[in-house]
Parts: C-alpha cells; structure tokens; sequence
C-alpha cells in the first residue's frame, strides 16, 4: 500500500466511525420515537458482529500446513475458560495472549 | 466548577486507565511489529479513537487497498455507536461546544461511564462528562504511542502479541453471550462469517458475510423477538412461582 492509500484507509475508519457517533445526534430529534426495526437491529447486531470479528482475527490461520491452528484454538480455549472461571476482561485477554505467545514459540 | 468537575470525574476513569495502558500499549506494540512508526498509532488513536476497529485498521493497512471494503466494515464494527449515540441524545443536550467533543469521543468505555455514573448535586454535568472523556482518550493515546515507540526496544519475542486482538474479541463475545437471553444472533454471526471464509476466501469474504448477517437478521425477525418474549415470560412466571413458594413455605 503506499502513502496516500494508507491516508485514504485510515481516514475512511475516521469517517465511518464519526458517521456511526454522530449519526443520531443528526437524525433523531429528541421527540421522536426510534423506528423499531433499528432498535431491534440495535439490539441483536453486536453479538453477530463480534462472532464475525472473532472469524476475521483467524481469516489467516491455515488449517491444512504448518500447526493446523492448534495454537489458536488452544489459546482461545484458554482465554476462554480463564474468562468463565474469572470474568475480568483484561485478565482473560492478557492471560489468553500470553499463553498464545508461549505456544508458538516452542511449537 | 471546572476543578470539582475533575475531581469528581477522576476516579470513575481509574479501571480505564488500567484497561487502556494496557491494550493501548498492545496495540502500538502490534503496529510497531507490522512495521509501522510511533506516528501511526499516536495519530490513529487519536482520531479515529475506537480500539476494535484499530486493531482491524492494522489487518487492513497490510492488505491490498481496497476503499469500499474498509469503509463498510469500519462502519459495521462502529455500527453499535449508533446507538450509543441514541442513548446520549437526552443527556448531551445544550452543552453548547463540549458536545461535539463528547460524540467525537463516545468509544464504549467512555460512554458506559457517562450513561451510568450517578452525577453527585453541584457537579457541572458537561465539565464531569468532558473529563471522563478526555481523561479516557488521554490514556488510549498514551498507552498507544508508548507501545509504538518502545515496541522497537523490546527485546524479548513479541510474535503473537498480535494475538490480544483474537482474544480481545472472544472475551467480548462472551460477555455478549452471557448476557443475552437467546443466541440466534451470535450463531449467525459466527457461522455465515466461517462458511463465507470458506466460501469466499480470506480476502472478499466480509462483505458478501456482513450482508448475510443483516439479511438473515431482518427474515428472522419475528421468530428471535418470539424467543425472546417467551424466555422473559418463562423468566417471570419462574419468578413468580419462586415467591410463591417461599410465601407458602413461610406461612406452613
């Protein structure tokens, strides 16, 4: 990518992220009832989102050589079963990367 | 006024500090790794100011240029602001210019304090939200910047740090699946995004997944609203039958 394509991409995550704050404050004023069909994507869309960005993080991993994704399914199991037993964001996340670190360094 | 307003709006912003250095520094160290200067993540921190989608911005930096891609899926993993922002409407209004900042700076940490904290009598509401805004961005940029900067110095093996971004996302996951009553939408979500992969390949499948999601979303409508009232009457005739019983109980 050069320059000015990395300018475009990063002020494109600028605009669609100032565009997703600055929308309502824009459309709905504050008498209006919110349409319900947005308030219910409003309501369910966050759970596919981070299942989808979950997908997105592995898109790379390569099943078929190298370690088959073992270290990422480890460390997500990990992450996970640190997160049920704790439930403190940040130790789940750091514990989980941690382990991550070490795997692929001795797999 | 200004003073109060600080004081009082500090110590709601100490777990941030904590959780931001942390995932700040992280995040400049990834992009130090991915070869890029201190530069981009003090400036990305700073104005585009949403951690998940940062983390994406790396992937995408590293990828073939591919404009409309990035802006619908930066506007899909920002999407939930949209209704951040639907939330502040009431609270944000005539605060005259310190509202444009506190929507610039409305990521969901910053506004999760802002919608719940109980504002004591006296404080200055726009002053207390400016801070919590501002003290929470200061530390996102500082945590970002310095990881981009001492990235080059560290000496020991950051392969994998890139990592905390998966588990980042699992861990929110969870949470999400914790405390949602019925898990249609996580289940659409995780699937359509595995077999578009598959489908698609790494580099095209987003966009024909985040059109699935809104399209399975809006066809099962009725069904996933159905679920749910009827997991919130199970939940509330269990309820009832609870206090019933330990009224009976009571009274034998």
């Amino acid at each position: 990518m050069t320059i000015p394509q990395q300018i475009i991409t990063i002020s494109l995550c600028i605009l669609a992220t100032m565009t997703t704050r600055f929308l309502p404050f824009f459309i709905f004023s504050e008498k209006r009832e919110t349409p319900a069909f947005i308030q219910y994507i409003g309501k369910y869309l966050p759970s596919a989102v981070f299942g989808m960005l979950v997908v997105y993080c592995l898109k790379n991993v390569d099943l078929l050589h190298g370690t088959h994704g073992a270290p990422e399914v480890l460390a997500i199991i990990a992450t996970t079963i640190i997160h049920l037993w704790k439930r403190q964001m940040l130790l789940s996340i750091a514990g989980g990367t941690i382990f991550y670190m070490i795997l692929i360094h001795f797999i | 006024m200004k003073r109060l307003a600080f004081k009082t709006a500090f110590p709601h912003t100490i777990p941030i500090f904590t959780g931001f250095c942390f995932l700040g520094m992280a995040y400049g160290i990834y992009m130090n790794a991915s070869g890029f200067s201190f530069f981009y993540p003090l400036m990305m921190s700073m104005l585009i100011y949403g951690g998940s989608l940062e983390f994406v911005a790396v992937e995408m930096l590293l990828s073939p240029f591919a404009p409309v891609q990035v802006f619908i899926m930066a506007f899909l993993i920002q999407a939930r602001h949209l209704f951040y922002g639907l939330s502040m409407l009431e609270k944000f209004k005539g605060l005259g210019w310190k509202k444009f900042y506190l929507i610039f700076g409305m990521c969901d940490e910053t506004f999760s304090i802002n919608c719940s904290a109980e504002i004591p009598e006296g404080v200055d509401r726009g002053w207390f939200f400016f801070f919590v805004t501002l003290l929470d961005q200061i530390y996102w940029v500082f945590g970002a910047t310095l990881g981009g900067l001492i990235g080059s110095l560290l000496t020991f093996d950051t392969a994998g740090i890139n990592f905390v971004m998966t588990s980042m996302f699992v861990v929110i996951f969870l949470e999400q699946w914790l405390k949602e009553k019925n898990h249609v939408s996580a289940i659409i979500g995780l699937s359509v995004s595995a077999l578009c992969l598959f489908g698609f390949g790494a580099n095209t499948f987003m966009i024909p997944t985040m059109i699935t999601i809104i399209i399975l979303l809006a066809v099962f409508r009725k069904p996933i609203e159905h679920m749910e009232e009827e997991i919130t009457n199970k939940e509330t005739t269990l309820k009832e039958s609870t206090i019933k019983e330990t009224a009976a109980g009571k009274t034998r």
